[in-house]
């Protein structure tokens, strides 16, 4: 049986017809081609399908296509801006080496989100907690950790709660 | 041309700097593609049947029911494919029929010789058809007896797993001297220690799994492939298949880590057969991850025998090794592992009279392969573990001890002639012994310490090859091509497999040729019709043997470039370099054209149009050790059976490094999977069926985020004389030293010396209620 689903992928509305079995990760993957939505395991596991759904992370993989209905979908790909310029996070991965295969990459940046967004400071442990669903082999977390460490001080920063 | 390594390394501006990975930017926007992203629209979808028993014949199989199934296109099973037996391994081939790997398997088995061996494939319009399709399939069995463990499978009498080789199931035994053992025994006042270790079987858990899809174009069977080794893939092909090589086309694009599984041969040549098959249509063949616990490889379990003969002075006077090392149920890598770590033995500690004995034994398990420092982390457990053994025993100081015996420079290895070009790892032991405060926290923890919580500190140090050199061949191409505006197409064999191997040739490149770091650009996909050849990522080997490839290749560029410049500006090429992008007076600096200009009129010159290209392989025929010490402070909560790390460093001499923050990304990634393989990580088997029972990554304990304590790397940089940049081996040793160190620690903490990886809560349980630290 199929189904088309209306929602908003990286800021523009869609509309999909898809399989009702499908999960969301097979739609953002062959529908929407956004590639940086990855498949490690495809039982929940690994955390490299990761988006935010209405703001908040979920493993797209065991998210079935047809609640995002009416969701705010946002991958990856929807972080770089019109212009091509990357966001600060995505920037703060590159220069503190997060990258290594990179599979695991666009899963833990947007797990960071909300904690980039958010308004207080997270300790270097209430992030290594916060992160704990993403599984990386390549970069033992460090570098991540220190990216999202950074990103989250500089946007406080701008927000003038954090000198 | 013959390529020397200058020491002039004081005016280097690229080589040693921190610059951002080359791919950085396409892997955080998902622009990058790796396998699955390359898809073409329309596919069809393949998947594996495998066998439910551990040791039996298939009788017979019923594809009836399945083939009724809506959307099922093929079904193959082991009565249908060539009988055409070929090796998996990624090494190069060796041209000398008994050095070349064992032919052990088909693209399906008949004789199926492991729980999860492949039986049958279906091919299907989509996954589900696919899925319902396999569960009717019907397979009888005529069931053999099985053995799991590598000694009792040794034994005369064991169920036999490769009839059609041999009768025994011992793949190889190897043993070497080092002067007389029995003689250097009797030597009086001797002390005997001798002890067993043990290691588990791992998984290499690369988060993207196993992926490949094949098609026809043009004749030839193409297939993209998430692998280490495209041109050894393609080999391996051929022989699977009966293809010839030239009719076989390897893609490898970006890949989502490998680790060693991926330096082996997996799904493709299957894939290949299945889509030729089907008149040369589109078939993925993607792993589960499941799949990929089981019906990939594993890093061998091995039991080790440690026998040392010490002299009060705290010297050697004989060592032995024995190993038995759990192949599982085909050959893949094979013995090259079991001698690897029997040799790292002897290289470790060289200055005594030394007896290897190493079996390599087919048992029905997983199949065993490489994995990240290829048999070094087994033996490095076994050996550090024993070294700290000998000093509890004998009263020595630990890094004394360490000190006095290990491998020294100038040390030439009798068996395999690699000598020690240069080392750092007194001094990597003493910045890490200062780091950790190890000298005065041995004294106060240790012995004294009472009470449910209890801390330690330990160490472990290690040696490693730089390249397979002389055991196999070394041997890399790489070709450059210059662009109109005066930029590099930078091609290499070797492959960039989330290390960072396309940002260093790039540094490397930029450097030799005086070109700014942006005026180089690297192609990241290999493709065996186009890219040069090389054998691939392993054995920490491209830094050193492609990075002399790039070396050499544009050393050669640059002669080119100068050439055509000193007809423009007619001036002797003589008098030219390059220096931040511009042709310069070799003298004065003073800058005298710009390459860009020279790219421009090059090209399109009316009277001497000249395509400006070059292309050199660097045969290596040299080997250098790198080195490096980790140290671990821990808390052991003996009732809870907890071990938490509180402080550990890793210290590396590497020699120069290229990248300090590439290099830091490899030293961190494999503390974290030394860390697994210390505490968490083992492929638990059922002992009935032979089944992995935790093949996912729940059951499976990996380190996740809030597992991992503060990593901390430093570097000793030494200036071997053999790297093309005075750089050695460091992509897989920093796993190395990481689970002896915290075995230490605990033994340390504890007094309790377990001798098994890893030490999880259950196997600590047991442990210290049997040192009656735990109450009944
Ligand atoms: S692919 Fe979704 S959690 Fe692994
Ligand atoms: S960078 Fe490879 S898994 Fe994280």
């Amino acid at each position: 049986m199929r189904k088309d689903i209306h929602c908003t992928v990286n800021g523009m509305e869609r509309e999909f017809n898809v399989d009702v079995r499908s999960s969301l990760l097979e739609m953002l993957r062959g529908e929407e081609h956004a590639h940086s939505v990855k498949k490690g395991c495809e039982v929940g596991e690994c955390g490299a399908c990761t988006v935010l759904i209405d703001g908040r992370p979920f493993v797209s993989c065991i998210y079935l296509a047809i609640w995002a209905e009416g969701k705010d979908i946002m991958t990856s790909e929807g972080l770089v801006d019109k212009n091509g310029k990357l966001s600060d996070i995505q920037e703060a991965f590159i220069s503190e080496g997060a990258v290594q295969c990179g599979f695991c990459t666009p899963g833990f940046i947007m797990s960071a989100i909300p904690i980039i967004n958010a308004d207080r400071k997270y300790s270097r442990d209430e992030i290594k907690k916060w992160i704990a669903g993403n599984f990386c082999r390549c970069t033992g977390y460090q570098k991540i950790v220190d990216a999202i460490e950074k990103t989250q001080e500089k946007r406080l920063r701008e927000k003038g709660l954090l000198k | 041309m013959a390529v020397t390594h200058d020491t002039h390394s004081g005016n280097r501006k690229i080589i040693g700097s921190s610059v951002d990975r080359v791919d950085a930017r396409a892997k955080v926007t998902g622009s990058a593609a790796y396998a699955e992203d390359l898809m073409p629209e329309k596919y069809l979808t393949a998947m594996v049947l495998h066998s439910t028993v551990a040791h039996a014949n298939v009788v017979k199989i019923d594809i009836s029911k399945a083939l009724e199934v809506k959307g099922v296109v093929d079904i193959v099973t082991c009565f249908d494919v060539p009988d055409l037996p070929f090796p998996t391994a990624g090494h190069p081939w060796s041209t000398e029929k008994k050095h070349q790997d064992i032919a052990d398997r088909l693209l399906l088995n008949r004789h199926v010789r492991f729980y999860g061996d492949d039986i049958a494939a279906v091919v299907a319009e989509n996954d589900i058809a696919c899925k319902h399709a396999l569960k009717l399939i019907e397979v009888e069995y005529e069931e053999l007896p099985h053995v799991f463990d590598a000694q009792e499978a040794a034994q005369d009498g064991a169920p036999l797993i490769h009839p059609e080789r041999t009768d025994t199931n011992v793949l190889v035994h190897s043993s070497y001297d080092v002067g007389d053992y029995d003689e250097a025994i009797k030597e009086p006042g001797l002390v005997k220690i001798e002890r067993n270790y043990q290691t588990p079987i791992v998984q290499h858990c690369h988060i993207e799994g196993v992926n490949s899809f094949a098609y026809e174009e043009q004749g030839k069977m193409v297939c993209v492939s998430s692998t280490q080794i495209p041109h050894i893939v393609r080999r391996v092909c051929s022989q699977a298949t009966g293809l010839p090589m030239g009719d076989i086309r390897i893609i490898k694009p970006y890949i989502g880590g490998g680790f060693g599984n991926k330096q082996d041969v997996l799904t493709e040549p299957l894939n290949i057969f299945l889509s030729k098959r089907l008149g040369g249509r589109c078939v993925k063949l993607f792993y589960t991850r499941e799949e990929v616990f089981v019906s990939t490889r594993v890093r061998h379990a091995m039991n080790f025998r440690l026998t040392s003969w010490v002299r009060k002075d705290g010297t050697f006077a004989a060592r032995k090794v024995l190993v038995y090392s759990n192949q599982g149920a085909y050959a893949s890598h094979a013995h090259a592992l079991a001698a690897n770590a029997v040799n790292a033995y002897r290289m470790m500690y060289p200055y005594s009279a030394i007896h290897g004995d190493a079996y390599t034994v087919y048992t029905n398990l997983p199949t065993a392969g490489a994995m990240r420092a290829y048999g070094i982390p087994q033996i490095g457990f076994a050996l550090e573990s024993h070294i700290d053994d000998i000093c509890d025993e004998m009263g020595f100081d630990r890094i004394e001890f360490r000190l006095k015996n290990m491998m020294k420079i100038g040390y030439r290895d009798p068996q395999t002639t690699i000598t020690c070009h240069s080392t750092g790892l007194a001094e990597c032991i003493r910045k890490g012994a200062e780091f950790s405060d190890f000298l005065r926290k041995q004294k106060t923890y240790g012995k004294g310490q009472t009470g449910p919580v209890r801390r330690g500190i330990g160490m472990g140090i290690f040696c490693y090859k730089t390249g397979v050199y002389p055991i196999s061949l070394e041997t890399s191409a790489c070709r450059m091509v210059l662009n109109q505006d005066g930029s590099i197409q930078l091609q290499m064999g070797a492959t960039e497999i989330g290390q960072g191997a396309d940002t260093v040739f790039a540094q490397m490149a930029a450097e030799e040729l005086g070109f700014s770091f942006n005026r180089v650009h690297i192609l990241s996909t290999q493709d065996t019709d186009v890219t040069p050849f090389d054998t691939g990522a392993y054995a920490s080997r491209q830094t050193y043997v492609s990075g002399m490839a790039v070396k050499k290749t544009a050393r050669k560029m640059k002669s080119e470039i100068l050439a055509y410049a000193s007809t423009m500006i007619h001036k002797d090429p003589g008098d030219l370099d390059i220096e931040d992008d511009m042709v310069v007076h070799v003298g004065s600096r003073e800058p005298l054209i710009a390459v860009s200009e020279v790219a421009m009129e090059a090209c399109y010159s009316l009277t001497n149009s000249k395509h400006i290209a070059a292309e050199e392989t660097h045969h290596c025929t040299d080997n250098t050790y790198s080195f490096g010490v980790c140290f671990a402070e821990v808390e052991v909560d003996i009732p809870m059976a907890q071990i938490q790390v509180l402080n550990i460093v890793n210290v590396h001499d590497s020699g120069t490094i290229i990248n300090t923050k590439t290099a830091s990304g490899q030293v961190h990634g494999g503390m974290s999977m030394g860390l697994g393989y210390a505490l968490s990580e083992r492929i638990i088997i059922d002992e009935k069926t032979g089944r992995v029972l935790n093949n996912n990554l729940l059951d499976y304990k990996l380190m996740t985020s809030m597992d991992t304590p503060e990593l901390h790397d430093l570097f000793v940089e030494t200036d071997d004389p053999t790297g093309p940049f005075g750089n050695k081996s460091l992509g897989e040793p920093p796993v190395i030293p990481v689970a002896p160190a915290i075995r230490n620690a605990v033994k340390n903490a504890t007094g309790v010396a377990i001798d098994a990886n890893p030490l999880y809560p259950e196997r600590l349980f047991h442990a210290f209620k049997e040192a009656g630290l735990i109450g009944e």
